[in-house]
């Protein structure tokens, strides 16, 4: 790309054409606070106001978020008058903002906390009356409280970036606009897939998830066998919320965190990841050979997923795996083979699911499977939880997950928390039943990468089998359109809600864009490969790295549940969905 | 409907069409032609009524060959209408009601004969003024530019307008390259008439020559308090800015254009609609406009009232159906637009003018104003201000004959105070800047802006601190909500302006008030926030006294402050018969033990002087606007 001269502050210096001020500010040094801009600049709001800077021979000040660079421009970014401009904007935001910072659920991760401090913003200039406020706590995932929003707008660009659905906007007009479902409806009342992206790039508590460690506490009190499973996704990000880099995995120190947590059994959800590569497997191959359902077959295990499904694309269920998603499937093989072998009573027993997904929450209180997990709580929790224990992290020794029946887990399980990674671990499965041999280089690396649609077309045994991988609702709508036109050319697909999978998913560790160093342009991509890589490291290290060769499996089909597709497996890790879920229920 | 499909097509029918026109403005003895107005403020006070009746006597009388009668533009002089004029004698009739029609027809249509109780009145004369073009009112106008056609032809009738001139201008622009027909625009001076006066021909030099589509697109999104230029303007001849428009297109190479326009303006929808039908019907609107490769099509998109839609990329995003909120710029819209298009908006007037550019020459345009600003300005005159009404004058006219020539000066012999214009965006100017001739530089000169074309008059009768409060109402409602100075700065504004005119305010406030005002000028995003504090800046400077007073003495001297104000009965004055305290609402009036007077002094016997108890009191005012003796004063 072609470079271009500028001055920041009177120092030259070169960058390339094409970015933003704020952009190649950040990349030549300078930290330009900026509160609406989330990806590095790239933004098209520009309404917080905060990034203004000054740039000679412009009208008045400019936002440097959204102002490109060209040759020749000076831009001073500490001058009196530009930084007073910034702590205004600041301080007016402020004096509309609820300040409980103390019991904010953001609180020690406030973007707006940070920025006022760095402006410098003055105590109790410009207070006033406050704009009336919404706190909606209907939806099982999310919480929306507008006190608390800012209205920068970034959850709307997110939502309608990453699925291409706009749940949320803009509403009311002057000091009365809140950002939220049309109408200010709940999240419940709208079509809102719960997925928590819009949690995820929130500079302020004003949309967080509804917590359930209370819930967990209570569990305890109850005197139950408190059981815990941890997703895929979450051990590649946890450590980020105790200082680590982004990448660095968590896995050990996480286990050895929940024993001390004192949870009866520290299972992994990736055993549940190989049970539905079984199940999930078996299904493809009883619809490509005996055609009982449509092709392509999709996956199912991303609530986001099928609740866009549902809203949107009825007519695709039939193409869609009845399986359960693992952490459902887990709940429901604790609570009927565990507690068999156990002589518990099913009653007795608490499964806690920690998972990097706020659509959880919402999925484990389906009509279709009420039992299954009784509480769901986000990395993001968790990592509350074990602070508040007073777990100092980096003392925590590496701890295995307890072996007890649901002990092992097999490469295959761990990939599923990135997008590719159910597909690559359904064909590993695929190919060896179909061929009678393991593939041999393991990894499929068609499938992976962060690419917005990845294909394959696989030979296996002389037949070509095609495949797809999608992650963001706006990128599968492609794909769903083919199978409603009948023109899809795949026989799998795999659909995660969240972009880049659940490792971005909506309660992972924030990334606050503003404060990280210079990673390359788009942050998003950057921390999604970083956190992949721990995935893949994961399964490379494992021995067993196919679903069909863990022999905790084996032993659960051979003692409990037979075949893969038996009745007892349709009872206990199959589900159905609701082709007519109505989008906007009326409201309570 | 016949067709025109070309140059000689078009020029048969400006002849025969002309013709017709001169023959109804001039025709012969025994014959009449009978316009009433049907502007918005005339139509809401019967005049379809009256047109009606008009054209059922004419059949009754069996004079149908004779006399003709329809509906017009906007006369401008709201504040005398309904209007009735008559050719050829040019009889203007004013503030004619349904009654009065059949008088009028019997008398003047049947006989010849002036109906002089339905004349406009000259206040300073007492006089009785028969022709339009006497009153005072309009002498110093020149309505042929923006307001062409108002008060003369049917804006219902494409034929009308084609007779008058329309689409002569077009015809010629066709006939030069795109490059000529801008610089034609850019030689004449036009300067876009919306408020910032960008000149017209250098926005349309902005758009790229690519092969891409291009929008041209009209705001009629008029959203300033009082003011209605762009709805008369469509509603008197929506022909000239469908030209207006045509002729911009061709110079950008648009084949599209969006109207924006309120759907509060029932009438100039539903008239600009049945133009751009019938203009389609005929072939003007089309492919090949006239023959020529040049291709255009007009489009209609209602806004749903939101002030802030009249920024020009609000408006974009309305039309594409989003939310109207402002876009940061650059991308400037005549590079990325419209749908991501290159576009250019101009206002309702701005296109209005361009068709007399194109038609005439420029020439004639660049010989009307000032050095700084060529032509003529559309005002929506109101407030305190005997002829309120729509005025087109030549650049250059100054305030003061706008305020007193034109619009007769202030009512009850009150002293004038301030002119707002420019709307929420704008500022007030005072008894010195009267003499400021209207061109763009001189009023922001002068601390003010032209804006669209609000002047609102005020008199000592209003508090400059409520103005400044009234307009931050306006703006905190009208806030898109998009950036945090503007939506919530606005609010802070309005919070300190409501505590200062509730009587609770301190010197400080005045300072606050500064330099918030200035932080929403320096960091809003779009032109509404960047402005929306002038009112209260330019009050500020204009009048640090009564702000002073507020502040510091807690007291509104031009008494509208309630908690600031008190009503009084003056007990020598007071001839005690009690009508203030039955018109009471709250029983805060009743008679003191101090006798009453009559008006000669002398005690009235057996009544007394009533007082008010200003505990009670809510300050509705009908006390006083019930007394009959003027007992009661404000203070």
């Amino acid at each position: 790309m072609a470079l271009v001269n500028i001055k920041i502050n009177g120092q030259p210096y070169q960058v390339e054409s094409g970015l933003t001020v704020l952009e190649a500010a950040r990349k030549c040094g300078y930290v330009i606070p900026s509160l609406c801009a989330f990806n590095h600049g790239k933004c098209s709001l520009a309404s917080c106001r905060v990034c203004l800077v000054e740039v000679v021979g412009a009208r008045g000040l400019v936002a440097s978020c959204v102002y490109p660079v060209n040759e020749g421009m000076e831009i001073i970014t500490n001058s009196q008058k530009a930084v007073e401009a910034r702590r205004a904007s600041v301080e007016l935001i402020l004096s509309n903002h609820q300040k409980n910072c103390l019991q904010c659920p953001k609180q020690g991760k406030c973007e707006l906390l940070e920025v006022a401090n760095i402006v410098g913003a003055r105590d109790q200039k410009y207070m006033g009356q406050q704009s009336p406020a919404t706190i909606d706590e209907l939806a099982p995932g999310l919480v929306r409280n507008t006190a608390k929003c800012i209205l920068c707008g970034r959850c709307i660009e997110r939502c309608k970036e990453a699925h291409g659905i706009s749940i949320l906007g803009f509403e009311n007009r002057g000091f009365k606009a809140i950002v939220g479902p049309a109408q200010n409806r709940s999240f419940a009342e709208s079509p809102c897939l719960q997925c928590g992206q819009c949690v995820n790039v929130c500079p302020t508590g004003a949309l967080y998830e509804n917590e359930e460690i209370a819930k967990v506490d209570e569990a305890f009190r109850q005197g139950k066998k408190v059981i815990v499973q941890t997703a895929p996704a979450v051990r590649a990000a946890i450590a980020e919320e105790f200082g680590e880099p982004i990448g660095t995995p968590g896995t050990g120190k996480m286990v050895a965190a929940l024993h001390r947590l004192g949870f009866y059994r520290v299972f992994d959800t990736n055993f549940g990841a190989d049970l539905t590569i079984m199940e999930e497997a078996h299904e493809l191959l009883e619809r490509i050979t005996k055609k009982t359902a449509p092709l392509p077959q999709i996956t199912s295990c991303s609530p986001g997923w099928i609740n866009y499904l549902e809203y949107f694309y009825p007519e695709v269920i039939p193409n869609v795996s009845t399986c359960k998603s693992p952490h459902m499937m887990v709940g429901a093989i604790i609570k009927s083979y565990f507690a068999k072998q156990h002589e518990l009573d099913p009653k007795d027993i608490f499964v806690v699911s920690v998972m990097p997904c706020t659509a959880k929450k919402y999925e484990r209180s389906r009509k279709e499977m009420p039992n299954d997990v009784d509480a769901v709580i986000t990395t993001r929790e968790l990592a509350k939880m074990i602070k508040r224990a007073g777990i100092v992290w980096k003392n925590l020794p590496d701890e295995e997950f307890d072996n007890d029946l649901l002990g092992e887990y097999s490469g295959a399980g761990v990939i599923f928390g990135v997008t590719g990674g159910v597909m690559e671990a359904a064909l590993r499965t695929a190919y060896f039943w179909l061929t009678g041999k393991e593939y041999g280089p393991i990894n499929f690396h068609e499938v992976r990468g962060l690419e917005a649609v990845k294909e394959a077309a696989l030979n296996i045994n002389g037949t070509e089998v095609k495949v797809a991988v999608t992650s963001g609702m706006a990128n599968a709508k492609k794909l769903l359109d083919q199978i409603k036109d009948g023109t899809s050319p795949y026989a799998f697909i795999e659909i995660m809600c969240c972009p880049g999978g659940c490792i971005n998913g909506g309660g992972q560790p924030f990334v606050k864009p503003l404060f990280l160093p210079n990673e390359g342009d788009d942050i998003l991509e950057t921390y999604r490969a970083k956190r992949a890589s721990v995935l893949y490291s994961e399964d490379e290290r494992l021995v067993i790295r196919q679903s069909h060769n863990n022999k905790d499996i084996q032993k659960l089909y051979k003692d409990y549940l037979g075949q893969p597709g038996s009745e007892l497996a349709e009872e206990l890790l199959h589900t159905s969905y609701d082709a007519k879920r109505v989008k906007f229920p009326e409201n309570k | 409907m016949e067709q025109i499909r070309n140059e000689k097509e078009l020029q048969a029918r400006f002849e025969k069409c002309g013709a017709c026109l001169q023959k109804k403005f001039h025709c012969e003895p025994g014959h009449k032609a009978i316009v009433v107005c049907g502007g918005t403020g005339c139509l809401s006070a019967d005049s379809q009524v009256i047109i009606d009746k008009f054209q059922e006597l004419i059949k009754a009388n069996g004079l149908e060959d004779k006399v003709t009668a329809n509906i017009v533009g906007c006369f401008g002089f709201c504040s005398q209408g309904p209007f009735v004029k008559v050719f050829p004698e040019e009889t203007l009739y004013v503030k004619v009601k349904v009654g009065d029609v059949e008088e009028l027809f019997e008398k003047d249509i049947k006989n010849n004969e002036v109906v002089e109780r339905l004349l406009f009145v000259d206040p300073q004369t007492k006089q009785h003024v028969q022709k339009q073009h006497d009153i005072n009112f309009y002498k110093l106008q020149r309505r042929d530019i923006a307001l062409h056609g108002n008060g003369e032809i049917n804006p219902e009738d494409i034929d009308e307008a084609i007779g008058n001139g329309a689409f002569q201008g077009l015809n010629r622009a066709l006939h030069m390259t795109r490059e000529e027909v801008i610089d034609e625009v850019l030689k004449s001076g036009l300067r876009g008439r919306g408020g910032a006066g960008f000149p017209t021909g250098r926005k349309w030099s902005f758009v790229p020559k690519t092969d891409e589509p291009k929008y041209m697109i009209c705001n009629g999104d008029e959203g300033d308090p009082g003011a209605f230029m762009d709805r008369s303007i469509i509603e008197g001849n929506p022909c000239a800015v469908i030209e207006g428009m045509m002729i911009a297109g061709y110079a950008i190479g648009a084949q599209n254009g969006y109207f924006y326009v309120r759907a509060e303006y029932p009438i100039a929808v539903k008239r600009l609609a049945k133009a751009i039908k019938e203009l389609e019907e005929v072939g003007i609107l089309g492919d090949h406009v006239l023959g020529t490769d040049f291709s255009f099509r007009c489009h209609i998109r209602l806004g749903a009232g939101a002030f802030v839609c009249g920024e020009e990329t609000a408006l974009i995003n309305s039309i594409e159906g989003k939310r109207g909120m402002p876009r940061p710029r650059p991308p400037f819209p005549a590079v990325k637009g419209l749908w991501g298009h290159p576009s250019v908006v101009n206002n309702v007037e701005t296109l209005a003018c361009v068709p007399f550019i194109l038609r005439e020459g420029w020439e004639k345009f660049a010989a009307i104003g000032t050095a700084d600003t060529k032509g003529t300005k559309v005002f929506a005159l109101g407030g305190k201000v005997n002829n309120v009404g729509l005025v087109e004058v030549p650049m250059g006219t100054t305030l003061r004959q706008l305020i007193y020539d034109i619009g007769g000066g202030i009512p009850g012999g009150k002293k004038f105070k301030a002119i707002q214009t420019g709307g929420p965006s704008g500022g007030c100017l005072t008894e010195k800047d009267l003499d400021t001739p209207i061109d763009f530089g001189s009023l922001v000169a002068a601390g003010s802006m032209m804006g669209s074309g609000g002047a609102i008059v005020m008199d000592e009768d209003n508090c400059m601190v409520d103005v400044a409060k009234f307009y931050m109402t306006f703006i905190c409602d009208e806030s898109c909500g998009k950036c945090s100075p503007c939506r919530i700065g606005t609010k802070r504004c309005l919070d300190i302006l409501t505590k200062i005119c509730d009587g609770k305010g301190e010197p400080k406030d005045l300072d606050d008030l500064k330099e918030l005002s200035n932080v929403i000028r320096n960091n809003s995003l779009c032109a509404l926030g960047q402005t929306a504090t002038n009112p209260i800046l330019s009050t500020m400077k204009a009048f640090p006294e009564e702000y002073q007073a507020h502040v510091v003495d807690h007291k509104c001297p031009a008494h509208v402050c309630k908690n600031m104000m008190e009503y009084y009965i003056q007990p020598n004055k007071c001839i005690g018969c009690g009508l203030c305290m039955r018109n009471c609402p709250v029983g805060a009036i009743s008679p003191s033990t101090e006798p009453a007077h009559l008006p000669n002094g002398n005690v009235n016997p057996g009544k007394f002087a009533h007082v008010i108890d200003p505990k009670k009191c809510v300050k509705c005012g009908s006390c006083l606007s019930g007394c009959r003796i003027g007992a009661i004063i404000k203070k």
